[in-house]
């Protein structure tokens, strides 16, 4: 281990530690710790957006011989004046910081919004509309050449139900009485089966992540060693 | 006027503007579109539309209320995503609302956002709110403000503001991920009334478990327009709610014709079963 890996090690075991005694309550390390985080990737994150986002997806496709001995991928395209548009976009949205014209960077917002909701319609209305119900097509029943297969219809009953019963609830012009209200019940019953699924696994995972974090502070608590 | 030129040189005129393999999503999404236009133009003309009760967002106003008795502040967390998720849209169109409650109740109202864009949006919708109900005094920029783009640095700062400002209610309306049961839990820590609201399906646990309501799903888009009892809105979500009739219909008839061709094998019934399940292929 070189001596900069030492010293990587020991930062991240210190914040680790500094991260942790917040379990405790908050106290100043807690505090340092947090500050520290928050500062450096804020300035971190705005330096990646220059640098990923900024120069390869504007400043190199309107200007490419601007990028020469920067960007070797860009410096011998043609212009691509279509990027002033987002530009310009990008521009009204800075316009908030002038109160008189901050009114121009409702424009970009709008197209923004506008592009978002277009796009995502026509996205979920294929993966979570139709290929939903597509999948759900299925028979109650299932046959087999040996015979009836009692698990897989069983199975396949309980997803057709299920679906039913949970689309119900989340059926917002009728009120839960009655019928409709067993039914949606019946839904709420499905969906809190799933969740329950999910926050097993999740939390399985997060424990993975656990052990990963308490195995790098068993490393730290190696280098004592090293260092005496 | 070359700049001009050059664009529309680039105009990609050789594209195919018609998919024609995708027309039943077509007709699809014109059924739907048209039913929720319909809903619209009906809670327009004047029809009184009626939504069922969501027991999540009856207790957006009690939390408000109560954090205003208390002198303290109301949280709200529009998520962790960009604009381009919709339901940080949802999340945003809340905050509208709840902007309204804190603005005319006079409680303090503290929006911290991870990302640029949330800010400027989040910004505009809570400014629009306090001017909604002749509060624009009350209003400050700085209710709305940027914490960092960084996942966990987010998640940092939003637990000691948790800790240290100790506010009264917390709403967490938006798209989530691995930070929802850190804030929900530092949340119920500090003794606040916690309403969430995501569509993320494997978040939805977390906030089942430890905030007191959770709006799941679809209930998230769907809040505005309870919150706000817009008509336009309302009518929006009644024709979304004919979109999910459509979806139980066609589940029911599909099913029954799967079965009954897996019990008789009936080649009429099968060609019939076939026809209707390309109706909601990806590529008819």
């Amino acid at each position: 281990m070189t001596m900069w890996d030492m010293i990587v090690l020991w930062i991240g075991g210190a914040m680790t530690l500094m991260i942790f005694s917040f379990l405790y309550k908050d106290n100043p390390f807690y505090k340092f710790a947090e500050h520290l985080f928050v500062g450096v990737s804020a300035a971190f994150w705005m330096v990646k957006a220059i640098q990923t986002t900024m120069i390869p997806n504007m400043w190199a496709a309107i200007w490419p011989k601007s990028v020469t001995g920067i960007l070797h991928a860009a410096q011998h395209t043609e212009p691509n004046y279509v990027r002033l548009i987002p530009l310009g976009l990008g521009l009204l949205l800075l316009s908030r910081l002038m109160p008189r014209i901050a009114w121009l960077s409702r424009w970009a917002m709008a197209v923004l919004i506008g592009f978002t909701s277009g796009t995502y319609l026509v996205r979920y209305l294929q993966s979570d509309f139709i290929a939903q119900i597509r999948s759900t097509l299925i028979p109650l029943v299932v046959v087999t050449p040996q015979g009836l297969d009692v698990i897989q219809s069983l199975l396949n009953c309980v997803l057709v139900f299920g679906v039913l019963c949970a689309l119900m609830y989340f059926f917002f012009s009728l009120e839960h009485r009655g019928v409709v209200g067993g039914i949606s019940r019946a839904g709420i019953w499905v969906l809190m089966v799933a969740f329950g699924a999910s926050f097993g696994y999740t939390v399985m995972a997060r424990i993975s992540l656990l052990i990963g974090r308490i195995d790098y502070l068993g490393e730290w608590l190696q280098s004592f060693g090293k260092i005496l | 006027m070359s700049l001009f030129l050059s664009v529309l040189t680039l105009s990609p005129l050789n594209y195919e503007y018609f998919a024609f393999d995708k027309i039943n999503l077509f007709v699809i999404l014109i059924l739907l579109v048209t039913a929720i236009l319909f809903f619209v133009l009906k809670a327009r003309r004047g029809k009184t539309l009626s939504i069922r009760k969501i027991a999540g967002l009856e207790a957006v106003e009690e939390a408000v209320g109560r954090a205003t008795e208390m002198g303290k502040s109301v949280l709200f967390v529009p998520g962790s995503r960009d604009l381009d998720d919709l339901q940080t849209l949802a999340g945003l169109s809340i905050l509208g609302s709840v902007a309204r409650m804190t603005a005319q109740y006079e409680a303090r109202l503290d929006v911290p956002v991870n990302r640029s864009l949330v800010m400027a949006a989040g910004q505009e919708t809570v400014k629009e709110a306090y001017l909604a109900v002749g509060r624009p005094d009350l209003y400050r920029p700085e209710m709305v403000h940027y914490i960092t783009d960084e996942q966990f640095g987010y998640v940092a700062a939003l637990e000691g503001i948790m800790v240290r400002e100790r506010p009264a209610a917390c709403f967490y309306m938006g798209a989530f991920l691995a930070e929802s049961l850190i804030l929900a839990e530092t949340g119920n820590s500090i003794g606040a009334i916690q309403v969430a609201g995501t569509a993320m399906p494997v978040q939805l646990p977390f906030f089942v478990a430890a905030c007191d309501y959770t709006l799941i799903g679809e209930e998230l888009f769907a809040a505005a327009a309870y919150l706000s009892q817009d008509r336009r809105m309302m009518g929006s979500l009644k024709g979304q709610d004919v979109g999910k009739a459509v979806a139980m219909f066609a589940i029911v008839i599909g099913s029954l014709l799967a079965t009954i061709v897996a019990l008789t094998g009936s080649s009429f019934v099968g060609s019939l079963f076939r026809a209707f399940i390309r109706l909601f292929a990806l590529n008819y």
